[in-house]
């Protein structure tokens, strides 16, 4: 049986990774009006990273074929 | 433009990219895909009902906590934390840990070695079948009143946020419940919670971090707080020493033991909603540490719920206002402010993933209504009342229909709650009818042998019937409320405190008059259910780390310092 946590390890890798690349594309092309305060700490970047490395450990660790 | 936008109103907050569309997509793929995935290990009412009873400590916690992180949690207690200020907190801690560390030390032994399915279960075991049958009346009353509730408040936020349809929200959601309990029973919606616990750290904790960060941190946040409100918004007992000194008029007494000993352990000890999920787990140890996990998580919810709400109150430009207000003058309400949180932080990819964390927080809560109301359904009325000669397989065809049936009701319910000007009176009124008296009988149930089945069966009614009439009393003349909560500078959480009180004392003093005017129970019919009676297998064989006791007071520790720094 796939372990629950191989499904949250998809879920932020994949929303991890879809966040990164909407940071990195307004870091590219900054919007002419943000329309959040803050922009300037680009939070989708980090934040963005983070789940997807996050979600990446999980991802590994939990793998059908690694579980006993 | 997707066909999800085509709904939209004129008063939308934010406008999703499509990074944010494919992600609040992908949330739908992925549980539906999860109950897809389980259909074919939920063939037998064990399976169906219980999960299997073999969930981990951790997917048991996490699941226990995340039934509970629904529309009340999410958006209502942001808006309470708006309005009252950081007294809201009280609901997270010394209204809720207290009374989960008792559920794992003290009252789990008796559920999980009675093999009980159900709350009501237990207290046909220990009281008899009308005990039984008004507690399950009771709580498939309640239940789809909340489901209403989190289906209501889901669809408010997505209309607020992003100008969906309050019709399309209630039945593209409902709908995402019903399949995939539908498919997966117990099993499906615990793994959903899970993954939603995660979701909803991963979309609510920006708002806070990038809050604190905008306020110049938590003393400047509460300066900015006590210039534009009162110093008492940041204080969660130096103000309670009576009921004018303080946003919420309530007085310490309401919180301790209406709050704290009453409300709380009523909701946490005794709702099947949340301990259905502990009831899932694998063994007794794992019982036991189940709601400890979920204590230690609890304590910081108020830093993604509570702590957004105080945000609100320093950084929005506007003035929030409520409900009622809002309605006339087209303002935003206290409800409002954490989607209005979400959307000042939250740019392309995060606002999806913020506004997944809301549909997530709303459906796991409808979820667990939804499971939760089938098993009673299922178990303690439709097999005893109606047709107790079926087979295994005949009961999970009834819980699978029952699923889709309670969806429905819900969907009716949501409707109704329109209707109601507050959605948070209108949810702890509930509480306060049948969450406190049902405590006062399951507590002397277990821990009192010579409670009888009748005084069970009377205590639990009389509790509940004097709960309604208090409320029915003060509806009906508001200046009962200085009767009812000891002030008439109370307020409306300071009455539900009260009456939840009163209502217990009145349970409790029902059943031992009842009790001792009728004959004892046999003490051989009331082993595995009372204190005394029951041997509890000790947890020895493992280390101090991994024992029950060692984190309950592990988690006791953090509870007092939480309590004592922010005094």
């Amino acid at each position: 049986m796939i372990s629950i946590w191989f499904f949250i390890g998809i879920s932020l890798a994949v929303n991890g990774a879809l966040i990164l690349a909407a940071g990195i594309y307004q870091l590219v092309n900054p919007p002419v009006n943000p329309g959040v305060v803050l922009f300037h700490l680009h939070a989708n970047v980090w934040w963005g990273t983070a789940l997807l490395v996050f979600g990446l450990i999980y991802c590994f660790k939990f793998a059908p074929g690694r579980q006993s | 433009m997707t066909p999800l936008l085509a709904t939209e109103v004129p008063t939308r907050l934010v406008h999703l990219a499509p990074v944010d569309v494919v992600i609040v997509v992908f949330y739908f793929a992925l549980v539906l895909a999860i109950g897809w995935y389980l259909k074919g290990r939920a063939n037998t009412g064990e399976d169906f009902f219980m999960a299997g009873r073999e969930m981990t400590a951790w997917v048991a916690g996490l699941s226990f906590l995340s039934a509970n992180l629904g529309a009340l949690e999410l958006m209502g207690w942001a808006g309470s934390a708006y309005q009252y200020g950081i007294l809201a907190t009280h609901w997270y801690w010394i209204g809720a840990i207290p009374a989960m560390l008792f559920l794992a030390l003290v009252m789990m032994p008796f559920y999980y070695i009675s093999k009980t399915h159900s709350v009501p279960g237990y207290l046909k075991l220990r009281f008899g079948e009308p005990a039984r049958a008004l507690s399950a009346v009771s709580f498939g009353f309640m239940t789809v009143l909340m489901s209403g509730v989190n289906m209501f408040a889901m669809a408010k936020v997505m209309q607020i946020v992003l100008g969906w349809d309050i019709n399309f929200s209630i039945w593209v959601s409902s709908l995402t419940v019903a399949i995939y309990v539908t498919l997966g029973g117990l099993r499906s919606a615990i793994f959903n919670e899970v993954l939603q616990f995660f979701l909803i750290w991963a979309g609510a904790l920006l708002i806070p971090i990038l809050g604190l960060y905008e306020a110049g941190g938590w003393t400047n946040l509460k300066l900015q707080i006590a210039q534009r409100t009162s110093e008492q918004y940041v204080h969660l007992w130096s103000g309670l020493g009576s009921f004018t000194t303080n946003p919420m008029g309530i007085h310490w007494t309401g919180i301790v033991f209406g709050l704290g000993a009453i409300i709380s352990m009523g909701y946490w000890t005794t709702d099947f909603l949340v301990v259905q999920r502990i009831l899932a787990a694998k063994d007794i140890r794992s019982a036991e540490i189940a709601p400890i996990i979920g204590a230690g998580f609890k304590m910081m919810v108020p830093f993604i719920v509570i702590l957004p709400g105080l945000l609100g109150l320093a950084v929005l430009p506007m003035k929030l206002v409520p409900e009622s207000v809002a309605k006339v003058t087209g303002g935003y309400s206290y409800n409002d402010v954490l989607p209005l949180m979400l959307a000042r932080y939250c740019g392309p990819g995060l606002l999806g993933l913020g506004v997944t964390a809301l549909i997530a927080g709303f459906m796991s809560g409808m979820a667990g209504n939804v499971s939760a109301f089938t098993t009673v359904w299922t178990y303690d009325i439709y097999r005893p009342f109606i047709n107790s000669k079926g087979s295994d397989h005949h009961y999970v065809n009834m819980g699978r229909w029952t699923t889709v049936i309670a969806v429905l009701i819900s969907v009716g319910t949501a409707y109704l709650v329109m209707q109601f000007a507050s959605i948070m009176d209108y949810v702890q009124a509930l509480f306060s009818f049948f969450i406190a008296p049902l405590f006062g009988t399951v507590v002397l149930g277990m821990l009192w042998k010579r409670a009888t089945g009748p005084g069970g069966f009377w205590g639990l009614l009389c509790g509940t019937l004097s709960s309604i009439s208090m409320w029915t009393w003060v509806k009906l003349d508001p200046s009962a409320l200085r009767y009812v909560a000891l002030s008439p500078h109370a307020k409306g959480l300071a009455q539900d405190m009260y009456q939840a009180l009163w209502s217990f004392v009145v349970c409790v003093v029902v059943t031992v008059v009842v009790s001792l005017a009728t004959k004892p129970t046999p003490d051989s019919e009331l082993t595995g259910l009372v204190y005394g009676l029951t041997e509890v297998p000790a947890v020895r064989d493992v280390p101090l780390y991994q024992k029950p006791l060692f984190w309950a007071a592990v988690v006791t520790v953090v509870f007092f310092v939480l309590n004592i720094i922010f005094w």
